[in-house]
């Protein structure tokens, strides 16, 4: 992994979209119907770039590619679901990024002095097993559209379909709280408040329904697992070797 | 340079890569939606931010639409010509098959920047039109000669600005083999475009005028639209097209002096 550093690093600033995000909110004193400071806004918007990092997935795409490649026939031999590899990979990356991210986080700071704060313990633990927990929600949806290229090979334009959702709900571009109430009755209800705003809103101490969200998470990840089982077992019984 | 031969290649790459396309119909419904959605999308994000503010950057609701349907006929351009083809750039390099690019009796930046199609993007450019007819009607907009010749030329610089952006960061592939993830900056730094320039602070406003020109591509053409613009900002939006297009040219050509092959 550290072979690529320049990759990762280009990874790390092409996730500041929050950032610029975070500038139209504060320069047009949108924040001032929410309740929210700018203050906590702009922790809020940092904080969800942070948990953006940690929770990015991309195991749709390296799937895709082995299995128009015929690479997936020797993992299916092997005695391990090929998905841990991915997952493998994809922690590794995580860690490789931390170092990136804290230096545009070092940055931010001090760009925004006054942003500055430190969590405590308790919060900082419960907000990266969010963020852990984010994650695997992530993973499992993307790991089941990737399942669908036993079908339909070319899968990855449904992951970009669902990206939009993800986009526009997670809370990466706009905190769930200023959503609408429409929007709001029935959102908490989808995994995506729980993808960005959920984590972010913990770790910059915003207001949250602490127990309610990680309960919500580990919920969402109990129904996509056996979904995830089945269209595996599923997909492999489809599976034609292509390539090979 | 012989037009008529150009064209007539073009016209057999247009046949070839929509063949091979259209084998994939089911995906051209998914991008169809994906547009749609997206749209809709940043409409919703829009309407949060005007919720509480009759402006935003001097804007109005019914004015922020125009960029967002201009942004969209953009990236559907970028959809249907540069993703396909410069994604393609990247995998000559690595793999060596450029050599049968520079081979060819044909130039070779035409040759690889317009190789390939992705008719799904055709979809969303009509969507971003039928959203500019949409916004036309509710500003009230006269429509004359002489402001549609503007708008049609700044439409046509802005393409051109963001053709030698991509253009560019895909011939640095020579150098640095992937790119795919300077092609992930470029794109969530495009996604500034979305939104009137006005509406971020001036050290950002600055950043995005002069490094990355992302101020012309989408609030130029949109203030045209309004009647807003400046006779001085449309002219230095030709400058800086072609400014970019003449340095993409000189690049690409620099740049092959250093393409070595892969593999052979």
């Amino acid at each position: 992994m550290l072979e690529y550093r320049v990759e990762i690093a280009l990874w790390a600033i092409s996730g500041i979209i929050p950032f610029f995000m975070l500038n139209i909110w504060t320069n047009n004193n949108l924040n001032e119907s929410l309740n929210i400071s700018d203050l906590m806004l702009s922790r809020y918007f940092l904080c969800a770039f942070f948990v953006r990092q940690f929770s990015v997935v991309w195991v749709v795409f390296s799937f895709e590619e082995d299995s128009l490649m015929g690479k997936v026939s020797p993992y299916l031999i092997q005695p391990l679901n090929p998905f841990f590899r991915y997952f493998a990979q994809h922690l590794a990356e995580q860690i490789t990024r931390f170092p990136f991210a804290l230096i545009i986080a070092f940055f931010f700071f001090i760009l925004n002095p006054e942003s500055i704060w430190i969590p405590n313990l308790s919060i900082l633990l419960l907000s990266i097993v969010s963020t852990f927990l984010s994650f695997l929600i992530q993973f499992l949806i993307q790991s089941i559209v990737a399942c669908l290229c036993f079908w339909t090979e070319k899968a990855s334009s449904i992951e970009r379909l669902l990206f939009i959702p993800t986009l526009f709900l997670s809370g990466l571009l706009a905190p769930v709280v200023s959503f609408p109430a429409y929007v709001k009755s029935w959102i908490y209800l989808t995994p995506f408040p729980y993808l960005i705003d959920f984590p972010a809103n913990l770790l910059s101490g915003n207001k949250t329904n602490i127990s309610g969200g990680l309960s919500m998470q580990i919920l969402w990840i109990f129904l996509l697992f056996p979904l995830f089982k089945k269209i595996w077992s599923e997909g492999t019984k489809k599976y034609t070797a292509m390539g090979s | 340079m012989n037009l008529r031969k150009y064209l007539k290649v073009y016209k057999k790459f247009l046949h070839t890569s929509l063949a091979s396309e259209l084998e994939y119909k089911a995906n051209i419904l998914v991008d169809l939606i994906t547009a749609i959605l997206s749209l809709v999308g940043s409409i919703f994000l829009l309407s949060i931010f005007f919720q509480n503010n009759g402006y935003i950057g001097g804007w109005k609701f019914e004015q922020a639409l125009i960029i967002q349907a201009i942004y969209t006929i953009l990236n559907g351009v970028t959809n249907t010509w540069f993703n396909p083809n410069l994604t393609e750039i990247v995998k000559h390099i690595r793999e060596g098959t450029l050599d049968f690019v520079l081979l060819k009796p044909i130039d070779s930046q035409f040759f690889i920047s317009l190789k390939k199609i992705n008719p799904s993007g055709f979809l969303e450019i009509m969507l971003g039109f039928f959203l500019l007819l949409f916004c036309i009607r509710i500003n009230q907009i006269n429509l004359s000669l002489s402001f549609l010749s503007l708008s049609l030329i700044t439409m046509g610089c802005s393409i051109c600005i963001l053709y030698s952006l991509w253009f560019f960061i895909s011939t640095t592939t020579i150098w640095f083999v992937k790119t795919w993830n300077a092609i992930e900056v470029l794109r969530s730094f495009l996604y500034i475009g979305r939104f009137p320039l006005n509406s971020f602070s001036f050290s950002l406003r600055v950043f995005f005028s002069i490094f990355i020109p992302i101020a012309f591509i989408t609030t130029i053409p949109s203030e045209v639209f309004l009647g807003l613009s400046q006779m001085w900002k449309i002219l230095l939006e030709v400058i800086v097209a072609s400014v970019f297009l003449i340095t993409s040219r000189k690049f690409w050509l620099f740049a092959l002096k250093f393409y070595s092959s892969a593999s052979s």
